[in-house]
C-alpha cells in the first residue's frame, strides 16, 4: 500500500481523466465524485445511441458531452469528464471549454500497467476490441504526458500504478480570489500611485493607527476595531514615494491588516524588477528610481510581494468584489488568463480618444450583478453608484482625491491630494461618457424588462411576470409612460369587498368590516373615495435634485396609474410648482430630511383624465339610452292608446329609462369644466417615498394627517381626504362606519377604500389586502351598466369571483413597495424600474375590469 | 318604426305577417323582439320593431377575448345596429324574401315607405347614411343626436335620429336594412363565418352588386376579415362580370401615415427611396426598427442583396401581424433564414442589436415622445451603433399642401412631432456630432419649391474610428 497521495482540484474545475480502457477511470470517478459531477463518454454514447459501445456515435456523444459540461462550468460546477483523452485531439476542446468558462483544466492521469487494463476489459463481455488498441492508447498517453502543461492543464496529477490509483484522495481547494469567508468589515481604498503622505492621512481618518520602525516610515497599520483595508491596486508609479506606500501596504497586509489586489501597474513593476524589456512610461521611470535606492533584499520583497497579488477578492459571502479595473458578474470568482486581464486593464471599446489613450468600455453600465463591486484603474472626479458599483480613483496623483469606502456602511471617506503630483495626459473632468445624452448608468436594457421574469420581494415571495404580460407592458411603457427615471412607483389594483347581499346592493362596508375581523385586523380606517383618478406625484424641492437624484433636470412628474402623464409638460410644472410650494409650507423637507417626495394620490375631476372616455363610453350610453327609450316610449304610448296590451312593455321601459337618467346623473357629478389647472385638485392619501425612506409600514393617520397639512399649505389645489377610524371587534364602530358610508354613497359619492390602519399588515406569514373598496350603488351604474340594479341582474352580477383579483391586488402592492424599498436603498434604476414595469405587466392580466 | 301609407295601409299586417292589433313577442339571439302597431288605420300603418337586449347575458355569452369596461357599459341595448339587423332577419324573415301568401300582389309591389330609426350609430356621420341609401332610392333625414344637453361642449354623439323615405318593395326595404345598420354601426358582434358571406350574398342579391359603394358595405359588413371579403368579393366580381383585382384593389392595407391624398404613391415612394440608400450603402445585414406590419420587410426580403434582416417593434401584436402577412411561416428555410422578427423597444439599449450595417427608422420617431427621444439615440447611435442609419419624417412644413388636413393638425393622431427641415436637420446633425457620424438628406416626394418634400430622409453614416494611438 503506497503512501494516501492528495490530489488538490481547484474549485470549479474541470477534470480530464486521462487513461487507457480498462486503467480505472469510471471506478476512480465514482469513488472520488458525485455522480452527477461525472460526465462519460460511454453514458453519452448510450445516450444518443441507446449503446454505450456504438463507435459510430462518438462525434454525437461528444458534442453533447460538451453541452453539458458547457452548462455545468457556467454555473461553476467541478465536472470530471471520463473518456480516455489519451490524444490530443480529444484534450485540445476540453481545455477550450475549461478556458471559455474562465476555470482551470486539470488533468487525472490513470497510467496503469496494460495486463491490468487488458485483464479488466476481458472480464467485461461488452468490450470487443482486442489488446492491441489498449496497446496503442498507452502509446499515445505516455507520448502525451510531458504535453500536457503546454496544452494548458493547470495541474497534472499522474498515478503510475494500481496502488497510486487506490491510494489518491481527492481535496477541493478554494481558489485564490475566494476569500468569502471574511465577512469584513473593510474599507477599501482607491489607486495610491506613490501617494504616501495622503494614504496615511487617509488611514489615519479611517482610525487605523499607524506602526513606524525605528526610522519613523510607516510600516503597517491597525484598525482598534479590527476593520481590514482593501486595496484595489495600483499602489505604485507617478507619484513621490512608491517605496513608502509599498513598505506600508506590504506590512499592513503581512500583518493581517488590509488585502491588496494587483493593478496594472504593479503588473508592469513585476516584468521590470524580474529584468524583462518594458517601456519605462506612465511613472514606471519614478517608481523604479525611487527603489533604486532601496535596499537589494526590499526590492527582492517588492518583487515577491507585487507577484503575488491576485486578480480579484471575492468577499463577504461573494456579496462584495474588489478588481482593479472593475469586472463583470460571469468572471467573478473564475480564474484565467482572461479574468487577469479584465481584473487588470478592463475592457476597451478598440478606440482611442484625442489624447490617445484607449477608450475604456464602460462595463459598469451593463453591470446586473447582486455584488458591490470596487474598482478603481480610472481616474473620476467624482465617484458615484453605478448599478450597484463603484470606481474609487480619484486621482490623487494628479491632485485629486484619495478616497476609500467603507463596507458594509458605503460611506465615501477622502483627503484630499497635497499637490499635483504628475500632470495628467487627459483631463480629469469630465469624462467622455458625460458627452452622451442619457445618463450612462440609467441606461436601461430590453433585457431588464423581457422575457419571463421571477422577482423576488420582500413581502410577498417571488413574482413571476408571463413573457406575455411583459410584451404587452413593453408597448405601453416605451410609447406612453413617461421617462423611467421619472416613473418610481406604479400604483397596485385593489379588491372589492366581498359581494353582498343585501336588496339592492352589490357592496356594502359590512363585508368589509367582516373581512378583516376575520383576519385579525381589528383598525381599520374607512377612506372616502373622491372619484378622480389615481395620480402619482413626484415632487423635487428644485431641479438641481431632480438632476442629481434622478438624472433628470426638472421638477416631477404627476402621472396616471399606467405612468402616463397626465399633462403636457407646461401644465405638469405648474402645478408641481404648487405642489412644491405646499410641501414646502407644510415643512415637510425638512421633517422628512429629503429633497423629493414621492406622494399616491387622487387627481379631480375624472374628466380631466378621462374626458374623452367619459365622452366616448359613458356619455354616448347615455345619449342613445335617452333617445332609444324615449322613441319607444312614445311607440308604446300610442299603442296603448289603440287598446292593445302593452303594459308589461311599458311597465319595463320605464324602468330602464329611470335606470338611463340615474346613470347620466352618476357620471355628470365627476365631470366638471377645467381650464389649465383651474378647476383640478389633488387628494393625497400616503406618503409614498422620500430619500432613504419608505412609508408603508407608518400608520395611515400619520398619512392623513401629512395630507391635511399640505391640505392646509394649498386648499385650492389639495383636497382633503375624509375619514373614519372604525374598530371591526365593536358593533357600535362597525355600525358607525357603515352609517359613514351611507351618508357618502347616499348623496352619490364612490364610496369608500378600507384599510388596515397600522399599514402594512400580515396575518401570520401571508400579507393581508393593504385596502378593499366598497363602492356606492348609484356610482355602481357606472361600472355594471345603467341597469344592473334590476333584481334579476343583480343577482347574476352577484356570482362575481374575486379571488383572482384580490391575488393580483396582493402581488401589485408587493412589486410596488419593492420598488419603493429598492429606491430608497438607492440601488440602481434598472432594479427599480423591474418592479415598476412588473406592476404595469401584471395589470394586462385578464381579470373582470370592474372589480 | 315603419309606416307605410298604401291604402289599405293595415295590409302592412299581412306583409309583416304581424297581426296589427297584437302585441307580440319573439325571442331573439340578443334578448326578446316586441312588434306592435302604434297606428293602424286605412291611411297610416306602423310597425315598431322593439329589441329588448339583456345587457347582463350580452356579456355572459360574448366574446370573452376584450376585457375592457367597455364591453360592459356599451351602448348595444339601445341602438340599431347588428343586433337589431339579426333580429329584423328573424323576425320578419319572410318578408324580407318578399313572400306573402295573403298579398302575393302587394309584396311585388313597390309602396310608399316610412323608415325611422331613433338611434342609429355611424361614426361617420350623415353623409355616409345618405352614400349608402341614396342610391338605392331612399330620402334620407338624419339629425344627430347630442351627447349631453347639460355639456353642450360636448357636441353630438354618433347616433343619428333617422327617417328614411322611399317607395320601395317592403322586402327590399328590409334587405337594405338588415345589411345596411351594421355596416354602418362598424361593430359587429358576432363571428363572422362562412356562412356570413352568404347571407350578406343573399340579402344583398339584386342591389348589392350595383352599389357604389359595395367594397365599402362588403368589408364593414364582414367585419374586416380579409380572407371571407376576397371570397366575397369574387363572387360579386362574378356577378357583375368584373375583373377580381379592380374590386380587390381598394383592400390594399391603410397606411400608417394618412396623408390624405394619395396616400399609396407617398408611401411606396418612401420605401423605394429607403432601399435605393441602402443599395448605395451596400448593406447586407439590416435593422428595420419599428418594422409595424412589414410593408418595408417585404421589399427588403425581395431584395437578394440582404443577407439578414431584422425587424423589430415595440408591438407585439405588430410583428405577428408582419409574420401573417410576409407568411413566415410558409417561405423557404433559406429565405427563412434571413429573416428575424423580435419586440424591442427602441427606449430601452438591445445587445442583439449592436453590429448591424445599417438601421431603418421609417416614420418611426415621430411616434415617440420628444422627451424620450435621448434614450432612443441613445439605444440606436451609441449601443446598436450600426455603420449606417437610415431615419425619414414628415416634414411639417408640407402639411399646407394637404387640401383635407385642417391647419396645424399632424398627419397621425399618434403622432408626437412633426418637424420642419429645419427642426430635423437640427436635431440630426447633434446626434451624428454626439456619436461619432456624419449626415446627408434628401427630400423623399415631390420637392415643393417652398414648403419642400412631404417626407424628409436622413443617412447617418458612422465615421471611421480614429487611428489607434501610439
Amino acid at each position: 500500500m503506497s503512501e494516501p497521495r492528495v490530489l488538490r482540484i481547484p474549485d470549479m474545475a474541470l477534470v480530464v481523466l486521462v487513461g487507457a480502457s480498462g486503467s480505472g477511470k469510471s471506478t476512480f470517478a465514482r469513488t472520488h465524485f458525485a455522480p452527477t459531477q461525472v460526465l462519460s463518454s460511454d453514458a453519452f454514447r448510450a445516450m444518443v445511441a441507446d449503446d454505450e459501445n456504438d463507435q459510430s456515435a462518438t462525434t454525437a456523444a461528444f458534442e453533447a458531452l460538451h453541452v453539458v459540461a458547457g452548462k455545468r462550468l457556467a454555473a461553476g460546477r467541478i465536472t470530471v469528464v471520463d473518456a480516455t483523452s489519451v490524444q490530443r485531439e480529444a484534450r485540445v476542446p476540453l481545455v477550450a471549454l475549461a478556458r471559455e468558462h474562465d476555470v482551470l483544466p486539470v488533468a487525472i492521469v490513470l497510467d496503469v500497467p496494460e495486463a491490468v487494463c487488458r485483464q479488466r476489459n476481458e472480464a467485461r463481455t461488452d468490450r470487443t476490441f482486442g489488446p492491441h488498441v489498449i496497446r496503442r492508447q498507452r502509446g499515445e498517453l505516455h507520448r502525451s504526458l510531458r504535453a500536457l502543461a503546454k496544452e494548458g492543464f493547470r495541474r497534472v496529477h499522474v498515478l503510475r500504478s494500481v496502488e497510486e490509483v487506490d491510494a489518491a484522495r481527492i481535496e477541493i481547494e478554494p481558489l485564490l480570489n475566494d476569500r468569502r469567508t471574511e465577512t469584513g468589515p473593510f474599507d477599501v481604498i482607491g489607486d495610491v500611485h506613490g501617494c504616501r503622505g495622503e494614504l496615511e492621512d487617509l488611514l489615519t481618518t479611517l482610525g487605523y493607527d499607524l506602526v513606524r520602525d525605528e526610522e519613523g516610515r510607516a510600516v503597517g497599520a491597525h484598525h482598534p476595531a479590527g476593520r481590514r483595508a482593501v486595496f484595489v491596486g495600483d499602489l505604485v508609479d507617478r507619484g513621490p514615494d512608491t517605496p513608502g506606500v509599498l513598505r506600508l501596504v506590504m506590512g499592513m497586509v503581512a500583518g493581517g491588516d488590509a488585502l491588496c489586489v494587483c493593478g496594472n501597474h504593479e503588473q508592469k513593476l513585476v516584468r521590470a524588477l524580474s529584468g524583462r524589456t518594458v517601456q519605462v512610461t506612465h511613472g514606471l521611470a519614478e517608481s523604479l528610481s525611487q527603489l533604486s535606492g532601496q535596499s537589494e533584499e526590499f526590492r527582492a520583497a517588492v518583487r515577491e510581494f507585487c507577484d503575488g497579488l491576485v486578480s480579484h477578492y471575492v468577499l463577504d459571502g461573494g456579496r462584495l468584489v474588489v478588481a482593479h479595473a472593475g469586472l463583470p458578474e460571469r468572471f467573478h470568482r473564475r480564474a484565467s488568463g482572461r479574468v487577469r486581464s479584465l481584473a487588470l486593464y478592463g475592457d476597451t471599446t478598440g478606440e482611442t480618444d484625442e489624447y490617445g489613450l484607449p477608450v475604456r468600455y464602460p462595463w459598469a453600465n451593463d453591470y446586473r450583478g447582486a455584488a458591490t463591486v470596487l474598482y478603481g484603474h480610472t481616474p473620476t472626479p467624482q465617484v458615484e453608484w453605478v448599478n450597484g458599483t463603484m470606481c474609487l480613483d480619484t486621482g490623487v496623483v494628479f491632485g485629486g482625491k484619495l478616497t476609500a469606502l467603507r463596507y458594509p456602511e458605503r460611506e465615501v471617506v477622502a483627503v484630499v491630494a497635497q499637490q499635483v503630483w504628475y500632470e495628467p495626459k487627459r483631463p480629469l473632468a469630465p469624462p467622455p461618457a458625460a458627452r452622451a445624452p442619457a445618463r450612462a448608468p440609467d441606461v436601461l436594457d430590453i433585457a431588464d424588462v423581457t422575457g419571463k421574469r421571477m422577482i423576488a420581494t420582500a413581502h410577498h415571495g417571488t413574482i413571476t411576470v408571463r413573457a406575455e404580460q411583459a410584451a404587452a407592458a413593453l408597448e405601453v411603457m416605451s410609447r406612453f409612460a413617461v421617462d423611467p427615471r421619472w416613473l418610481l412607483y406604479l400604483p397596485p389594483t385593489m379588491a372589492p369587498t366581498a359581494t353582498s347581499t343585501r336588496d339592492g346592493l352589490l357592496e356594502h362596508p359590512a363585508e368589509a368590516f367582516a373581512g378583516f375581523r376575520a383576519a385579525g385586523v381589528p383598525l381599520v380606517v374607512c377612506e372616502e373615495k373622491h372619484m378622480g383618478s389615481r395620480a402619482v406625484v413626484l415632487v423635487c424641492r428644485d431641479d438641481a435634485v431632480g438632476a442629481q437624484r434622478f438624472g433628470m433636470p426638472g421638477p416631477g412628474t404627476v402621472v396616471t396609474r399606467t405612468g402616463r402623464p397626465f399633462f403636457p409638460p407646461a401644465l405638469t410644472a405648474q402645478l408641481l410648482e404648487r405642489v412644491l410650494a405646499a410641501v414646502t409650507a407644510a415643512g415637510l423637507w425638512d421633517e422628512l430630511d429629503t429633497g423629493w417626495l414621492l406622494l399616491d394620490a387622487e387627481l379631480l375631476p375624472w374628466s380631466a383624465k378621462a374626458g374623452g372616455l367619459i365622452r366616448d363610453q359613458y356619455a354616448a350610453v347615455g345619449a342613445a339610452a335617452g333617445a332609444a327609450l324615449s322613441a319607444s316610449g312614445a311607440a308604446l304610448a300610442a299603442a296603448a292608446a289603440r287598446g292593445i296590451d302593452v303594459a308589461d312593455l311599458m311597465a319595463g321601459m320605464t324602468a330602464r329609462a329611470a335606470g338611463a337618467t340615474a346613470f347620466r346623473e352618476a357620471y355628470r357629478r365627476y365631470c366638471w369644466p377645467t381650464d389649465g389647472l383651474a378647476g383640478v385638485q389633488l387628494a393625497p392619501f400616503q406618503v409614498l417615498a422620500a430619500e432613504g425612506a419608505t412609508f408603508h409600514t407608518r400608520a395611515h393617520d400619520w398619512h392623513l394627517a401629512v395630507a391635511d397639512r399640505l391640505h392646509e399649505a394649498g386648499t385650492e389645489l389639495f383636497r382633503r381626504t375624509a375619514s373614519l377610524v372604525v374598530d371591526t371587534t365593536d358593533e357600535a364602530s362597525v355600525a358607525a362606519g357603515t352609517t359613514w358610508w351611507e351618508d357618502l354613497t347616499g348623496a352619490g359619492g364612490e364610496g369608500m377604500v378600507v384599510k388596515p390602519l397600522a399599514n402594512l399588515t400580515r396575518e401570520g406569514r401571508r400579507l393581508v389586502q393593504p385596502g378593499v373598496k366598497v363602492r356606492g350603488p348609484e356610482y355602481l351604474r357606472l361600472i355594471y351598466g345603467p341597469e344592473y340594479a334590476a333584481p334579476a341582474n343583480l343577482e347574476r352580477l352577484r356570482g362575481r369571483g374575486l379571488g383572482v383579483k384580490r391575488a393580483l391586488a396582493l402581488r401589485e402592492y408587493a412589486l410596488g413597495l419593492e420598488a419603493l424599498e429598492r429606491l430608497a436603498a438607492g440601488e440602481p434604476l434598472w432594479r427599480v424600474h423591474e418592479c415598476v414595469f412588473a406592476v404595469l405587466a401584471l395589470e394586462s392580466e385578464p381579470v373582470d375590469p370592474r372589480l | 318604426m315603419l309606416t307605410t301609407t298604401a291604402e289599405p295601409a293595415t295590409d302592412l299586417g299581412y306583409l309583416l305577417h304581424k297581426h296589427p292589433d297584437r302585441a307580440q313577442a319573439f325571442p331573439v339571439a340578443a334578448g326578446t323582439a316586441h312588434v306592435f302597431y302604434p297606428r293602424a288605420d286605412q291611411e297610416e300603418c306602423t310597425a315598431a320593431l322593439l329589441l329588448d337586449v339583456d345587457p347582463v347575458a350580452l356579456v355572459k355569452g360574448g366574446a370573452t377575448t376584450g376585457f375592457t369596461l367597455g364591453q360592459y357599459v356599451n351602448d348595444r341595448p339601445y341602438v340599431a345596429g347588428s343586433l337589431l339587423a339579426v333580429a329584423l332577419g328573424s323576425v320578419f324573415s319572410s318578408a324580407m324574401k318578399g313572400r306573402c301568401a295573403a298579398r302575393p300582389e302587394l309584396a311585388a309591389r313597390l309602396i310608399p315607405l316610412s323608415v325611422r330609426i331613433p338611434t342609429l350609430p355611424c361614426r361617420d356621420g350623415r353623409e355616409l347614411v345618405e352614400r349608402l341609401f341614396t342610391p338605392l332610392g331612399w330620402r334620407v333625414v338624419a339629425d344627430p343626436v347630442p351627447l349631453d344637453p347639460q355639456f353642450p361642449g360636448w357636441g353630438d354623439s354618433r347616433y343619428l335620429d333617422t327617417t328614411l323615405t322611399g317607395e320601395m318593395r317592403l322586402a327590399d326595404a328590409l334587405s337594405h336594412l338588415y345589411v345596411l345598420l351594421p355596416v354602418l354601426d362598424g361593430s359587429k358582434h358576432y363571428w363572422v363565418g362562412q356562412d356570413e358571406v352568404d347571407k350578406l350574398l343573399r340579402a344583398g342579391a339584386g342591389w348589392l352588386a350595383a352599389h357604389p359603394e359595395r367594397t365599402l358595405i362588403s368589408r364593414r359588413y364582414l367585419a374586416h376579415q380579409r380572407p371571407y371579403v376576397r371570397t366575397a368579393l369574387e363572387r360579386l366580381a362574378d356577378a357583375d362580370d368584373t375583373d377580381v383585382a379592380e374590386l380587390d384593389d381598394a383592400l390594399a392595407e391603410p397606411v400608417v401615415t394618412a396623408v390624405p391624398e394619395r396616400p399609396e404613391p407617398l408611401a411606396v415612394q418612401r420605401r423605394h427611396s429607403v432601399l435605393g440608400v441602402l443599395k448605395e450603402l451596400g448593406a447586407r445585414r439590416v435593422l428595420d426598427l419599428g418594422c409595424g406590419n412589414g410593408a418595408l420587410l417585404r421589399e427588403l426580403i425581395a431584395d437578394r442583396e440582404l443577407t439578414e434582416i431584422v425587424g423589430i417593434d415595440v408591438s407585439a401584436s405588430a410583428i405577428e401581424a408582419a409574420a401573417r402577412a410576409l407568411q413566415l411561416d410558409r417561405m423557404a428555410e433559406r429565405q427563412r433564414e434571413r429573416i428575424t422578427l423580435r419586440q424591442s423597444a427602441l427606449t430601452y439599449t438591445d445587445q442583439t442589436l449592436a453590429g448591424y450595417d445599417a438601421a431603418v427608422l421609417m416614420e418611426v420617431i415621430e411616434h415617440v415622445d420628444e422627451s424620450r427621444l435621448p434614450a432612443l439615440e441613445h439605444a440606436v447611435f451609441a449601443a446598436a451603433r450600426p455603420a449606417a442609419v437610415v431615419v425619414t419624417t414628415p416634414n411639417v412644413e408640407h402639411n399646407v399642401r394637404f387640401d383635407s388636413l385642417e391647419a396645424g393638425r399632424m398627419r397621425h393622431s399618434d403622432h408626437r412631432f412633426e418637424w420642419t427641415r429645419a427642426q430635423f436637420r437640427e436635431w440630426s446633425e447633434a446626434v451624428a456630432a454626439r456619436h461619432g457620424y456624419t449626415v446627408g438628406f434628401r427630400p423623399v416626394g415631390p420637392d415643393d419649391p417652398d414648403v419642400g418634400p412631404p417626407t424628409q430622409l436622413a443617412v447617418f453614416e458612422r465615421e471611421q474610428a480614429p487611428e489607434g494611438g501610439r
